[in-house]
């Protein structure tokens, strides 16, 4: 049974110029992009920046209205409604299923609540009594490995570490079948990095969580996702579980992604690479496969063709014309 | 590109810099709070150190100070800052006026900086060329026409595609790689013996960081300059040094060539943030190794080790009394009790 279950997503920004504001083009942030989320799953998007993983994680949120494609949310078995054509209204009863983690736990967190009222705003609007509002704030605090005392303190009182988990909490108030995290690591330094990933492993193995991790950190998806969706100018390129995508990736632009991680051992160093050429204009993308111009094994059809995503191996997906006689270098 | 892991002996290559006992204080109503804490390193002619440690380790601050930059209420407590040491040139860069005309031709001309947004270097308002081409006359006599000439070719070394339209850009119009590469261009504009560059690919993406890192490395070896690369990434730091120096709380608390470092680390934070980084290889749903608690604020500084609250295998009655002694510069070493540092051989005895 799927949480989510995306299809051909597409999100497209008007490119306005001009005194009258007439629109001279569009941005296709988000072309076609289908996935599902299983129960108790996480799936991670990772890319580039522009390639539109936040994007669709925004649209998820229906904090953007996709421009076309459905997006089935079940949030209980036997319920499945495509949230993509609801209105805010009708969107409202669903809301408090969906959750979401943020990047920047100093942004997220409002500086004149205590804790307390923080993670328990959620429960707040949603019509929980006091006396249980005080019973699961405390059960949250303790979950996310914070004392109970934390609830009241204000937010300036904590590290970036703890803003995160206070965050998390939050997140985690509802029940929510399905959370978000969008880079919920990239503002940590290591150490911290560490023990958040830590708990969002323990929170997965604890709560069954469903998730989609937005993230740029090939090393960090490693260890949290359980899928991966790479995205490359919009599209998602290629699709595996974790460890088939990272041991024998079947997309150029994935193995170059891999490659040009730096290792953080300097026995590795002759390893890493860097693919030409920049990331493509999302405006203007090339014709063809939009990776074309940076991949090392380009031919004519490339250049000129749209490659579809083909099931290469069981639930190992590629958008690639010669992924079938590649033989790209991951790291096994 | 691949890079060939090349590390030469630290013996063979000309101090370029020598940084001794730094101390950086910011002057606050409530007290001084200590960022730097008896800071000691060298930079070679030749050679990559890598700066590493998490933030609020004082590595910034460190460069800031070599710099000059450290604005108030931050000040130089105490320390040298040597520039050609033992050589008839040398000159204490921390006895000179920050805003003096001697400390204006080693900023920008000996040293270049390298900054992580390209934007703290470059004005909005003149094009990239004109921005090189006042950096290039202002540590030379070149005329106008002689320092464009160069720009481009400058440009084109730093792998800007069609330099010579790209000379009359205005920054808003580049990318974010490009825009770093003109960054690194203009720290080259003066050809400076010593780079420093802090956090220069942190705010890259993956693919762009792989291109700079590389343009970097071969810049640095064929110009021959002394790199120092401030990074939180050891990734970054595996790929790149030849010797590195791990920060704590505003202190070197180990220092060693890379390889070294990565095989036998000494000091239990390096120890610890060598486990806690997230690893390309590992299995499904693998647990991190992790550090207790976060960084302290640099105002509350804990007495003895800075570490000591942290530290995994803290000798009690000791480490929260004693500071552990500091490194000897330029050897391989641990700012920590379990380390026997006065004992230990510096490299060059080591690789002997």
């Amino acid at each position: 049974m799927n949480v989510l279950e995306v299809d051909n997503l597409s999100k497209e920004f008007p490119i306005k110029s001009g005194l009258l504001q007439r629109e001279t083009g569009r941005v296709r942030a988000v072309q076609d992009v289908s996935f599902t989320i299983g129960r108790g799953e996480t799936l991670a998007l990772v890319g580039e920046s522009g390639c539109g993983k936040t994007t669709v994680s925004r649209c998820i949120l229906r904090a953007l209205p996709p421009t076309r494609g459905s997006i089935r949310f079940s949030h209980a078995p036997g319920s499945s409604i495509d949230m993509a054509p609801l209105s805010r209204r009708a969107l409202r009863p669903l809301r408090r299923h969906i959750q979401m983690i943020f990047q920047d736990p100093y942004a997220s967190l409002n500086p004149r609540m205590m804790v307390g009222d923080i993670i328990a705003e959620p429960l707040l609007v949603n019509g929980v009594a006091a006396a249980q509002r005080q019973a699961r704030v405390r059960e949250l605090l303790d979950l996310v490995g914070l004392p109970a005392a934390a609830r009241t303190r204000f937010p300036h009182a904590f590290s970036g570490g703890q803003r995160q988990r206070i965050g998390i909490a939050r997140a985690l108030a509802l029940d929510p079948s399905l959370v978000v995290a969008d880079e919920p690591v990239s503002a940590l330094d290591v150490s911290v990095q560490a023990q958040i990933i830590n708990l969002l492993l323990d929170l997965q193995d604890r709560l069954g969580l469903s998730m989609l991790f937005v993230a740029h950190d090939l090393g960090v998806v490693r260890h949290v996702s359980d899928r991966v969706a790479v995205m490359y100018v919009g599209r998602i390129v290629e699709t595996a579980p974790t460890t088939a995508l990272y041991s024998t990736p079947r997309h150029p632009y994935t193995e170059a992604l891999l490659a040009a991680v730096p290792k953080a051992d300097p026995a590795l160093r002759d390893q890493v690479s860097a693919p030409r050429g920049e990331i493509a204009d999302p405006a203007n993308p090339p014709p063809g496969c939009a990776f074309h111009p940076r991949c090392p094994y380009a031919v004519e059809r490339c250049r000129a063709e749209l490659p579809q995503l083909q099931e290469i191996a069981p639930a190992h997906w590629s958008a690639c014309h010669r992924t079938a006689e590649l033989l790209l270098r991951g790291v096994a | 590109m691949p890079q060939t892991p090349m590390v030469e002996p630290v013996t063979s290559a000309r101090h370029a810099l020598s940084v001794r006992d730094l101390v950086v204080d910011f002057v606050q109503d409530t007290g001084a709070v200590r960022a730097l804490d008896g800071v000691g390193l060298d930079l070679h002619a030749g050679r990559v150190l890598g700066v590493v440690g998490e933030s609020g380790c004082g590595k910034s601050v460190t460069a800031r100070a070599i710099l000059r930059l450290i604005d108030r209420p931050g000040r130089i407590a105490s320390g040298r800052v040597l520039l050609d040491p033992d050589t008839p040139a040398q000159q204490d860069l921390a006895a000179l006026d920050p805003e003096g005309k001697a400390m204006r031709a080693v900023r920008g001309g000996r040293i270049g900086l390298i900054f992580q947004e390209p934007m703290t270097a470059l004005s909005v308002h003149y094009t990239v060329g004109n921005q090189i081409i006042e950096a290039m006359r202002a540590h030379s006599d070149m005329s106008k026409a002689e320092a464009r000439q160069r720009v481009v070719a400058l440009l084109h070394e730093v792998g800007i595609p069609r330099p010579e339209t790209r000379i009359d850009a205005y920054p808003f119009q580049l990318s974010g790689g490009l825009r770093q590469r003109v960054g690194i261009a203009l720290a080259l504009a003066a050809d400076p013996q010593i780079l420093i560059a802090d956090e220069p690919t942190t705010a890259l993406d993956v693919t762009t960081q792989a291109q700079i890192l590389a343009l970097l490395r071969r810049l640095q070896r064929t110009k021959g300059v002394a790199l120092m690369l401030i990074t939180h990434d050891m990734g970054v730091i595996a790929q790149m040094a030849d010797d590195v120096a791990v920060m704590y709380l505003g202190r070197m608390v180990e220092f060693a060539p890379v390889t070294q470092l990565f095989a036998a680390p000494q000091h239990p934070y390096t120890r610890a943030l060598l486990r806690s980084v997230p690893n390309l290889r590992a299995m499904p749903r693998e647990r991190l190794a992790t550090i207790g608690g976060a960084v302290p604020h640099p105002g509350a500084r804990p007495v003895g080790c800075p570490f000591h609250p942290r530290c995994p295998e803290i000798i009690k009655g000791r480490c929260e009394t004693q500071a552990p002694p500091e490194i000897p510069p330029g050897e391989r070493g641990a700012s920590c009790f379990h380390a026997t540092v006065a004992t230990m051989p510096s490299d060059a005895e080591a690789t002997a």
